[in-house]
């Protein structure tokens, strides 16, 4: 009995550690200065973690039109920002990161702020009218609410 | 000309780099005044005022979400801008943000990028010395 509680005990030390390790995993800081210098001038640069490969795939794809704004970079630039973006989203590990929940197969939204995770997440926690604060300005303003969103922390507030 | 610039280069490396900076800004400067003279042979010289209006006017002919400089930068050099996306532009016054137009690829790659979101086009030598000059000002 002692053993088995014992045994019990141990799992749940366990699978506390896990979570702890996976929380850090989840939205990794960018660890690119390419991509935080590139991709961090106009937004935060959002974490790779967030989105498909597919998805990222089609926003370097159309950085010369990048939600109305020219966004366009060198050929070798953009590549090194491709790979790092490719290499970690959301289905590039051997488990699936949550913002892959629900989302159908094929399917590449061009926003997180689309990803069905983050939808359900928002809709829950977020009232009406915290989006209508001027300081917010739009959805993918991240750090008017999250403001530790850089280094990845997003169960703050 | 030439030698008194490299020399204000190599005294601004030493005084800090502040002072690189705007050395940094002559030799940019003086890069698109040569191609501003190959574009047009009468050209004489960049005009703040010229700088002033271009940056304050409506353009047409680029996205909808940005007829003007003023859209993001607004109408205060001095002060900061905002992009679409809510962060905050640090001021274009070389007052201001003193590294500003001191890295050559930078200062290409945001002309190139903003004169195509606001006047679908990129922008000639004297536009964008003219704007330099006009920043100097202020
Ligand atoms: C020239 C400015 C600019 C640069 C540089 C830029 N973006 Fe954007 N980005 C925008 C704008 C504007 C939006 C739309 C913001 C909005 O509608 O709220 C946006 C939105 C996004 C979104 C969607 C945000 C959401 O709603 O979920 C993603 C993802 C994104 N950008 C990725 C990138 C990546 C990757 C890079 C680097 C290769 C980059 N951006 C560089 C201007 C820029
Ligand atoms: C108007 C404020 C607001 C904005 C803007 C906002 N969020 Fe949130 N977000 C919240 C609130 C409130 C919650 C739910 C409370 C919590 O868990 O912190 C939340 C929850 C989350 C969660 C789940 C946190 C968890 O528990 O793991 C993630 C991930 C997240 N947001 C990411 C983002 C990203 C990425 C952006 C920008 C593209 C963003 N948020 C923009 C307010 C906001
Ligand atoms: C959609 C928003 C937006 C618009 C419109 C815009 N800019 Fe900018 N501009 C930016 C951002 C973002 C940066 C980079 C951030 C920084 O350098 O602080 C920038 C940087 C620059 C720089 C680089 C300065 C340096 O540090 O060397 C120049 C030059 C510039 N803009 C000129 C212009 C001109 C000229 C126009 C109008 C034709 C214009 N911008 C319109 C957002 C904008």
């Amino acid at each position: 009995m002692l053993k088995v509680k014992a045994l019990l005990w141990g799992g749940v030390f366990m699978m506390s550690q896990f979570s702890v390790a996976m929380a850090d995993e989840r939205y990794r800081p960018i660890d690119n200065p390419v991509v935080e210098k590139e991709c961090g001038s106009c937004h935060m640069a959002f974490q790779p973690q967030m989105m498909p490969k597919r998805s990222w795939e089609k926003i370097m794809d159309g950085l010369d039109d990048h939600f109305g704004e020219d966004a366009s970079l060198s050929a070798d630039v953009s590549q090194e920002i491709r790979d790092y973006l490719v290499a970690n989203a959301a289905d590039a590990g051997w488990w699936s990161g949550k913002f892959m929940r629900g989302i159908k197969e094929g399917d590449a939204p061009m926003r997180i702020t689309e990803m069905p995770y983050w939808v359900r997440e928002h809709r829950k926690e977020v009232p009406a009218r915290a989006w209508d604060d001027p300081k917010v300005k739009t959805k993918a303003n991240c750090q008017a609410c999250h403001r530790d969103a850089k280094r990845g922390y997003y169960d703050d507030d | 000309m030439r030698k008194m610039i490299f020399t204000l280069l190599g005294v601004g490396a030493l005084l800090g780099t502040s002072y690189a900076a705007q050395a940094n800004s002559v030799l940019i400067l003086e890069g698109y005044q040569a191609q501003a003279q190959m574009d047009d042979p009468a050209f004489r010289e960049f005009s703040a005022e010229r700088g002033q209006e271009f940056f304050s006017q409506n353009h047409t002919g680029g996205k909808p979400q940005t007829p003007s400089c003023t859209t993001c930068h607004t109408a205060d050099p001095s002060g900061a801008g905002q992009t679409r996306a809510g962060k905050t532009i640090a001021p274009l016054a070389i007052s201001k943000t003193p590294d500003r137009y001191s890295d050559f690829e930078k200062v290409e790659k945001w002309f190139r990028r903003n004169c195509t979101s606001v006047l679908g086009r990129t922008c000639s030598a004297r536009e964008k010395g003219d704007f330099i000059t006009f920043m100097k000002t202020r």
